[in-house]
């Protein structure tokens, strides 16, 4: 406590902490930092590591002191420490004057049954004449019963009925394992017993049996529901590709749904392909052949990935190669009948990250019938400069995409995201906006290009007015035109032109 | 220690209290001193149950945790082996067996099966070679175990996954059986209403349990007027929501495991002053969450956008009080202000932490979501704007607001692979509001998220089918807008500081399972027959006799006592309703929670999911 004592001095006699002066506004952020601020000015009068007797210890992990996990742990260190001392933690003890009373119920004497068991099995003696469902019953209550009086498959059937409709999982299973000695006939058995068929399937699946689950799947019929997906699911543990894909390959020809038989046809088609692409640019990367395998090193293999990453993977590495090969993005689209948007998503992300901008702006070009292009994207154009600028686009690259986005408000909240400063002043210049021009002009640097060009179009106010008056001569001008050529052209020829008068 | 469980209507200490006694009688059956191996899974509920202290009172010296090999040596008479019955976990108890030092002085081996014994496992030890090295096998009937003043869990992840893919009702047994004794501590239950199928299973198997050990009547005095049942599947809705109050966004976010959550340190670091910038602890920081923490139960079960005036009201009371210190002039005074210190303290670090958690959640507006493929970038659409358009993708769905078509948010998800459970949430809430979706919009969503996320999720998505929250539209209409309707379901109007309306939980939407709830009370069943039949599962009313005598006679104005059990799981959303409805001056109910599990959509989903662990990205 010695080195406190300024420190308390000190607190008794200040007040250091402006207690809330906060205006009855509702921002909850603001809320939050006053709260957060007046917690750290109350400064612990006691310094906290000194434990208090009635507090409960917490430690940094936040688990009390004394709990379990926490002890677990504990020992577990100290075991590693030393091998011989039990090392107990110093522990509060319960402070709770009840669980001092060692009365009261435990949870057993609630029912009193007899808590002795035994398990099941053959050399058990004990012998009762207890029905079918007096078994069950005594099953339930964990009471010691033999299964080997039900002798003959009716019997055990008839058990495994009474199992069946007692809801539990343990007791189901136990007259099944009893009739497991003769798989054919249990498995014929359970076609007609969905329940303790599924029960089965559970267990076998969680007692990682699997020759004995695949011998029981090959007997089911194959109209058993579920079944197509639950052979198909045992793909997921074959490691090898090549044993997986012919494993889904045998899959094909199960009575999927017509849905479902589509995607399970399209999972193989494309590991055969997956496998193919590893292998020749497996080949190629250690050739140290092509370029782009040694600027852009493989980070995983393909095998296994989604139809998605395939596709990005071929966008990236194999861009230009013609419909023809497995590889090929073309390929891949027409054979996974990809939708445009999916395509034109995935290649635009692949060739942004290699920088390639001619392929991005290629993806966007579309000719009209009179030969004239125009950038046209199945996405939004505000998407498009969010996929873009996650692969760090220039912000060259990203004003021209900017500038195509329709909605003036959005365009210039993108632009001042992007620094588009161009576009905001032009934006803001269309919209004849003085205030905010004044505004953007504060935030350009001093004897910027920015700043220059704002206070040209705000001292040139002739500019001004003639700008204000030609755009709408222009515009009827081209109105006139339209009306005896054709709009395309000029809409084409005059709006460029309109816009930067 | 767990003072806060008897605070409420109905002591749930009595359960706890009994759990210890069964434990306390087990480890004293095990003479001597003892070390326990634990199966990982259960420290934490046990943690609930009781601290080392008490272990250590009954001679237990060590504890290690489950793992396969040696086990590491220990000077003690006993092991004691504590374990859910599982397979896999059979076979590690046989490789720690066999494994065993045999020079060494022999040791006793003893199971401890939670909750269940089963056949299938001493089966399994037997065929291992080791059934016969064990002195003792029994079982912890830890059914179900007390969370809070009015909340029970029984922390069985899978009982909905069991109970509608894969058609195996063993947790509706353990249920059946953990109401048993509830009703032998608590008194007979009088009133059982139910809606559902596995409610139906439950209340059978109830009475039918209750007819086997007729011999024994219960002489106690009932505390729980109703039970009421509910199926999950009744209402697949409510958690596909992002729930909106304080504790269900800390789930949400960071996720709730029994009692604890684990958050990023860096907003908790103590600052001293004198010491430089000490190195960020990297560990998370673990923080218990119960009522027991004034402030946290004052504030856990606010819509979030309140939680902000009330930890700044608090924040002023509790330096008010510390300013308090000025006014302390004489020894008695100053004396009286240092008896408080200890708990004006405590007040003080809670405030700092919720004060923490409150920013970590708001602040989730500023981090970034990350693009999937290859390379990972840094996104500009912020978090909080995330979270706010897929709130009000959510909120669209809710109001049946084009949920007849494919959503383009979802799409655009998809092509960013965000996190696929997220997209699942959506699609399956999508689903649900228009009972079905038409075969052109399942179609698309299928293929885009097999497509982007690989083929092998046809398992997934069949699962989610099978338990009905992805589904073809059938012929029949659309019957979510009259239930939508009739039973109230979205409050334009929510009002989230100061509540009116169980809507506050979702900023507007009013949990359709909360819902049913309130009209049993009042004004009954009987109004909604129509709605309660659009709904899945029968609903049924059962009665059981109370011995003469045992029949309450009710004090004018004292309020009922309804136990709400969720079969297959609720969410802290659903669990503030009801707090909310108990808490109201007229509606004359109080609510005791209970449930197979505690979840939130996400944690939901995942367990629906086939191998969701491969799906981490």
């Amino acid at each position: 406590m010695m080195k406190n004592k300024a420190d308390e001095e000190d607190y008794w006699n200040s007040s250091k902490f402006k207690a809330f002066t906060f205006d009855d506004e509702d921002d909850e952020f603001s809320r939050l930092k006053e709260s957060k601020r007046a917690v750290n000015s109350i400064r612990p009068l006691v310094d906290e590591d000194d434990d208090e007797e009635e507090v409960e210890k917490v430690s940094w992990s936040g688990e009390p002191v004394g709990s379990i996990s926490w002890s677990v742990n504990e020992t577990a260190a100290s075991n590693q420490r030393t091998d011989r001392e039990p090392a107990f933690p110093k522990i509060n003890t319960d402070t709770t004057s009840i669980s001092k009373s060692h009365s009261g119920y435990s949870l057993s004497a609630l029912f009193k049954g007899e808590t002795h068991r035994c398990i099941l099995g053959k050399d058990n003696t004990l012998s009762g004449d207890w029905s079918p469902e007096e078994t069950v019953q005594r099953m339930q209550q964990g009471k010691a019963v033999s299964l080997e009086k039900f002798r003959s498959l009716q019997d055990k059937l008839l058990l495994l009925d009474y199992a069946v409709s007692a809801h539990d999982g343990n007791v189901i299973t136990a007259p099944l394992w009893d009739l497991f000695v003769f798989p054919e006939v249990l498995f014929r058995e359970l076609t007609d017993r969905q329940t303790a068929l599924r029960h089965f399937i559970h267990y076998l699946t969680e007692s990682k049996d699997q020759r004995l689950l695949l011998e029981l799947l090959r007997y089911l019929p194959l109209s058993t529901p579920g079944l197509p997906l639950l052979q198909y699911k045992e793909h997921l543990g074959i490691a090898d590709e090549n044993k997986r894909r012919d494993f889904l390959k045998s899959c094909l020809s199960l009575p999927f749904s017509p849905e479902d038989s589509v995607h399970v046809e399209d999972h193989y088609t494309l590991l055969e392909r997956q496998i193919i692409i590893e292998a020749t640019d497996g080949h190629a990367e250690r050739g140290g052949k092509q370029e782009i395998f040694q600027k852009f090193p493989r980070k995983a293999s393909i095998l296994n990935m989604p139809l998605i990453t395939t596709l990005y993977y071929c966008c990236f590495y194999h861009y230009t190669e013609s419909e023809g090969t497995y590889s090929s993005p073309l390929n891949i689209r027409q054979t996974f009948k990809l939708s445009e948007k999916q395509f034109f998503v995935t290649a635009l992300a692949a060739r942004a990250k290699l920088k390639a901008w001619p392929d991005v702006d290629a993806l966007f070009t579309s000719r009209n019938w009179l030969g004239f292009t125009r950038k046209k994207s199945p996405l939004s154009f505000q998407r498009v400069v969010d996929v873009l600028h996650k692969n760090s686009a220039p912000t060259q690259v990203l004003q021209d995409y900017v500038a195509l986005v329709d909605d003036a408000e959005l365009r210039i909240t993108l632009a001042q995201k992007h620094k588009c400063h161009d576009i905001v002043i032009n934006t803001y210049r269309d919209l004849k906006d003085r205030q905010q021009l004044l505004g953007y002009r504060a935030k350009m640097a001093r004897g910027s290009a920015e700043e220059r060009k704002i206070n040209e179009l705000l001292n040139n106010s002739v500019r001004k007015k003639i700008l204000s008056v030609s755009l709408p001569v222009c515009l009827s001008v081209c109105l006139c035109v339209c009306l005896s050529v054709c709009l395309p052209v000029c809409l084409s020829v005059c709006l460029p032109v309109s816009l930067t008068c | 220690m767990a003072a806060h469980l008897s605070y409420g209507r109905v002591n749930l200490n009595i359960l706890r209290e009994a759990a210890r006694k069964e434990l306390r009688e087990f480890l004293d059956k095990c003479a001597g001193s003892k070390a326990i191996v634990w199966d990982e899974y259960l420290t934490g509920p046990f943690g609930l149950i009781a601290q080392y202290s008490l272990l250590k009172e009954h001679e237990v010296e060590k504890m290690f945790t489950l793992k396969s090999g040696r086990l590491p040596s220990a000077d003690v008479k006993n092991i004691i082996f504590f374990v859910r019955p599982r397979l896999e976990l059979m076979d590690i108890i046989a490789e720690n067996v066999f494994s065993e030092d045999k020079m060494h002085s022999p040791r006793d081996f003893h199971i401890l099966f939670v909750p269940r014994r089963s056949m299938l496992c001493e089966q399994r030890l037997k065929e291992q070679g080791v059934l016969a090295s064990f002195i003792n096998i029994d079982e912890y009937i830890l059914d179900l175990i007390p969370y809070d003043g009015d909340l029970l869990s029984m922390e069985y992840e899978s009982a909905f996954r069991e109970c509608y893919l894969e058609n195996d009702q063993t947790s509706l047994y353990h249920t059946a059986k953990g109401l048993m004794t509830l009703q032998a501590l608590y008194g007979t239950i009088p009133q059982i209403y139910g809606k559902g199928e596995c409610a139906r299973h439950v209340a059978n198997m109830m009475l039918r349990m209750k007819r086997e050990f007729a011999g024994s009547q219960n002489q106690i005095l009932p505390v729980f007027d109703t039970l009421l049942l509910l199926d999950r599947n009744v209402d697949l809705l409510t958690p596909l929501a992002t729930q909106l109050t304080y504790e269900g966004l800390i789930d949400e976010i960071y996720g709730i495991t029994n009692g604890y959550v684990k958050l990023p340190p860096e907003k908790f670091a103590q600052k001293k002053q004198g010491e430089a910038s000490k190195d960020l602890p990297t560990e998370p920081k673990k923080l218990q969450l119960n009522s027991a923490e004034e402030l946290y139960a004052e504030i856990r079960d606010k819509n979030f956008n309140a939680v902000g005036a009330a930890l700044s009201k608090k924040a002023k009371i509790i330096s008010a009080a510390f300013e308090e210190r000025h006014n302390a002039k004489t020894v008695g005074e100053i004396k009286q202000f240092v008896s408080q210190l200890p708990h004006m303290q405590a007040a003080r670090s809670s405030l700092a932490n919720h004060t923490s958690i409150a920013e970590l959640i708001k602040d989730i507006t500023s981090t970034v979501c990350f693009w999937g493929h290859l390379g990972v970038c840094a996104s500009l659409v912020s978090a909080s704007e995330a979270f706010f358009d897929n709130l009000t993708v959510e909120q669209e769905f809710m109001t049946g607001v084009d949920t007849d078509k494919v959503n383009t948010y979802i799409e655009d998800c998809v092509a960013q692979k965000d996190p696929l459970i997220k997209i699942l949430r959506l699609v399956s809430m999508q689903s649900v509001c228009n009972n079905g979706l038409k075969q052109k919009v399942l179609d698309y969503y299928k293929r885009e998220i097999l497509q982007t996320y690989g083929y092998e999720h046809i398992l997934t998505l069949n699962n989610l089918e099978k338990a009905g929250l992805l589904k073809l539209q059938s012929s029949s209409r659309n019957n979510y807008p009259t239930i939508r309707k009739t039973l109230k379901l979205w409050m334009e109007d929510a009002n989230e500081q100061n509540p009116n309306d169980i809507s506050y939980v979702y900023s507007g939407y009013a949990p359709l399972s909360v819902r049913l709830t309130q009209v049993l009370a009042r004004p009954g069943w009987r109004s909604i027959e129509e709605v309660l039949k659009m709904l899945p599962g029968p609903h049924f009313e059962e009665r059981q006799q109370l011995p003469a005598g045992l029949h309450k006679k009710r004090q004018q104005g004292e309020n009922r006592t309804t136990l709400v059990f969720f079969l297959g799981g609720v969410s802290y959303a659903e669990i503030a309703a009801l707090r909310f409805l108990s808490q109201m001056e007229d509606s004359g109910m109080e609510y005791i929670i209970a449930t197979t599990k505690l979840l939130n959509g996400t944690t939901w989903i995942k367990s629906l999911m086939d191998r969701p662990e491969s799906q981490s990205s």
